[in-house]
């Protein structure tokens, strides 16, 4: 029987970092947040795997660190959150335009702004969509508890590294700070210089030896026929990403008549909202998007034939139901609730939604 | 002696470094960054290490700086060099690793990220190139822009009242406890050159004795910016620049 | 003992911008009337007796282009 430990959302993205071999870890504090680099230097990661672990002096400089590290095929991460992702939107079109895989975590908080430091969903245009300039997209992972915090981190790293693409686990301040117990998976130690030769040689930076022409990091090309060839080949990426990496589950969905659409900490809300909904004799069930980047299109697409209605529900003011409306394409009502602002729908506010919209 | 008698491979005393590629430099006639790039080149084969060095080049004239220098290279974001350059040496230690950055990319919008490498301390070689002028974008005001000089954003020169002032950015990171090797070169003549590869070397040297940043400033001109042949900005240089940015070692520990 | 070089230059590669000319100290280098592939005067030995391969012009040739030769007779 595997260990179980209980502990916080961010901790367990401390723990998941340090024991899937994770090579280094970037990061500013911001709430809430911090406890994911307070867990690493409370550990001393680089006294037993090697791990570096550095606060540096802004998220701006984070994302650069990450930016220097993974062109030397090391597998590194940050953390942090809204407003800070907004900072590291520059840093992170230049490692999507480099191809540079790395991880990015965000415990959202509401915005806009300041805003607060209580939870929110409204990063999802910002981080699904790209957030910085130029077509590019990040894998986005969504977790809903502590296990996929630490769970993702791993996953995260394996397909940032498969495609050579920045990952992001978009979290939010409920998962972030809920304790839950996590089950503690088996320690991969971090790659050999011989295990990332072979892994990442070709591109990586490892010194220019007499057996290879040097290597080159960039995102510049100016030449337009050779930018929009590079352009060409991130599409094609993204296209066998949205055709290979859709994570999805769903809960009573088989003979739901109502969908409801939801991801990370509301899922969770969600699936007290489908028993208690049950209890009164309607049918609904849910999807959950665990990738937000690929989204779970065919999958939604093929539920909605089925379906009465359909309710999105967020911490934002309606930013995935773009989404959703856009793959129900008018075939079904695609209806919409969501608080913001740091505030936390309630299982029975939305059942009172879901049957005000189907009554 | 004829000159055929002379032009003997046995005869050569000096000639393009093999780190040198041959793709012509897209730098203007007589621009400084070509001159310091060779003695980077130079410095790199004779220490042996091209295959443990690691360049970062900048956003400004230099960004293209990787296609001149036979080695690994990395192209920051503008003025996040120093940051790249912290995590690709603490993540490769037994590495070499420069960032390769201009006045506009240093001493404005990279100030925070090379203030706080230096003040960790790095052990990396940052090469500051300040020519008091924004090359690449034409001409605008930098950080370093002597007063009076005129920019294509000073066209009536630049006035303390309305511009602010010179950045002495090199004395500042030498307040620094990170910082164990600041210097002030120039690149003019063959003796400014050698003293400058000098200070390179060092700074490359200190780099793996655990010491803290090295950070090498090369006062250069920009003809084109500064509207001037390159032998004449040269001479403006002295006049101008050295009195204001002042030649030699800063700090050395 | 006296010494007498040449130098060769990648004409090519010249961009005429005469900083060898400024720092040779034996007046040997000059810019060509011609003009090479991209348009620009390059530099030469005009006056190759002075020469004594003292290096300084490709110390400060930008563009790497100077070869120097050096022979004691």
């Amino acid at each position: 029987m595997a260990e179980k430990i209980l502990m916080k959302g961010n901790e367990a993205i401390a723990y998941g970092a340090i024991r899937c071999g994770c090579d280094g870890y970037f990061g500013y504090p911001i709430t809430p947040q911090s406890e994911v680099m307070e867990t690493l230097m409370m550990e001393k990661p680089w006294e037993t795997t090697g791990m570096v672990v550095l606060q540096a002096e802004s998220e701006t400089s984070s994302i650069n660190m990450l930016y220097g590290g993974a062109c030397t095929g090391k597998k590194v991460m940050t953390s942090s959150s809204s407003p800070g992702i907004s900072l590291m939107c520059e840093g992170l079109t230049y490692l999507a335009g480099a191809e540079l895989p790395c991880l990015v975590v965000n415990v959202m908080r509401g915005g806009p702004g300041l805003g607060t430091i209580q939870p929110s969903q409204s990063d999802y245009f910002q981080c699904v969509k790209g957030g910085g300039h130029g077509d590019y997209h990040m894998i986005v992972l969504a977790p809903a508890s502590a296990q996929d915090m630490y769970d993702f981190v791993d996953e995260a790293f394996n397909l940032a590294f498969k495609y050579r693409i920045p990952a992001m686990i978009l979290s939010d301040g409920v998962i972030g700070q809920m304790m839950e117990k996590v089950e503690m998976r088996p320690m991969k130690p971090r790659r050999t210089n011989e295990e990332l030769l072979a892994e990442c040689g070709s591109w990586a930076l490892t010194g220019r030896t007499p057996d290879r022409k040097r290597n080159l990091i960039t995102s510049l090309a100016l030449e337009p026929h050779v930018m929009e060839a590079h352009n060409n080949k991130l599409q094609a990426k993204y296209r066998e990403i949205e055709a290979n990496e859709v994570r999805y589950s769903t809960y009573k969905a088989e003979d739901a008549e109502h969908l409801i659409v939801a991801y990370g900490s509301v899922y969770r809300i969600c699936e007290s909202v489908v028993d208690m909904a049950r209890e009164k004799g309607i049918k609904v069930g849910i999807i959950r998007p665990i990738t937000l980047y690929p989204y779970p299109e065919k999958e939604l697409d093929a539920l909605i034939p089925q379906m009465k209605s359909i309710l999105t529900v967020e911490m934002s003011a309606g930013q995935m139901v773009e989404d959703v409306r856009r793959i129900a394409a008018g075939r079904v009502p695609v209806n919409f609730y969501g608080r913001y602002g740091g505030s936390i729908p309630s299982p029975e506010e939305i059942l009172e939604a879901l049957e005000n919209y189907i009554k | 002696m004829e000159i055929k008698d002379i032009i003997k491979p046995e005869n050569k005393v000096y000639g393009k470094s093999p780190l040198l590629t041959d793709a012509v430099m897209h730098y203007c006639p007589g621009c400084t960054h070509g001159v310091v790039h060779k003695i980077i080149a130079e410095v790199i084969e004779e220490m042996g290490i091209q295959d443990k060095t690691i360049g970062i080049s900048p956003v400004g004239c230099a960004v293209l700086a990787y296609n001149y220098i036979d080695i690994d290279w990395e192209q920051s974001a503008h003025g996040r060099a120093p940051a790249l350059a912290t995590a690709t040496k603490r993540l490769n230690p037994d590495k070499y690793v420069f960032t390769y950055q201009g006045d506009g990319d240093l001493a404005s919008i990279g100030c925070g990220e090379v203030m706080h490498a230096c003040n960790r301390g790095e052990n990396i070689v940052i090469i500051f190139i300040n020519n008091a002028i924004y090359g690449m974008t034409g001409g605008q005001m930098a950080p370093t822009t002597l007063l009076g000089q005129v920019t294509a954003t000073t066209p009536y020169g630049r006035r303390a009242d309305l511009n602010g002032y010179p950045m002495k950015i090199t004395e500042i990171v030498a307040q620094l406890e990170g910082t164990c090797y600041v210097t002030r070169q120039s690149a003019q003549n063959p003796a400014a050159v050698r003293k400058a590869k000098k200070a390179i070397r060092k700074a490359f040297e200190n780099s793996m004795m655990n010491k803290g940043t090295s950070f090498v400033e090369i006062v250069g001109t920009c003809n084109s910016g500064w509207k001037l042949t390159p032998v004449k900005a040269n001479k403006w240089m002295e006049e101008n620049m050295f009195p204001f940015y002042q030649l030699g070692d800063i700090k050395d520990r | 003992m006296a010494v007498k070089g040449a130098i060769v230059v990648d004409i090519e590669k010249c961009k005429g911008c005469s900083v060898c000319i400024a720092n040779c100290p034996t007046n040997t280098i000059a810019l060509s009337h011609e003009v090479n592939g991209k348009g620009f005067n390059f530099a030469i030995m005009a006056n190759p007796d002075n020469c004594t391969g003292c290096t300084n012009c490709a110390t400060v040739c930008p563009d790497a282009v100077i070869t120097v030769y050096r022979v004691k007779i």
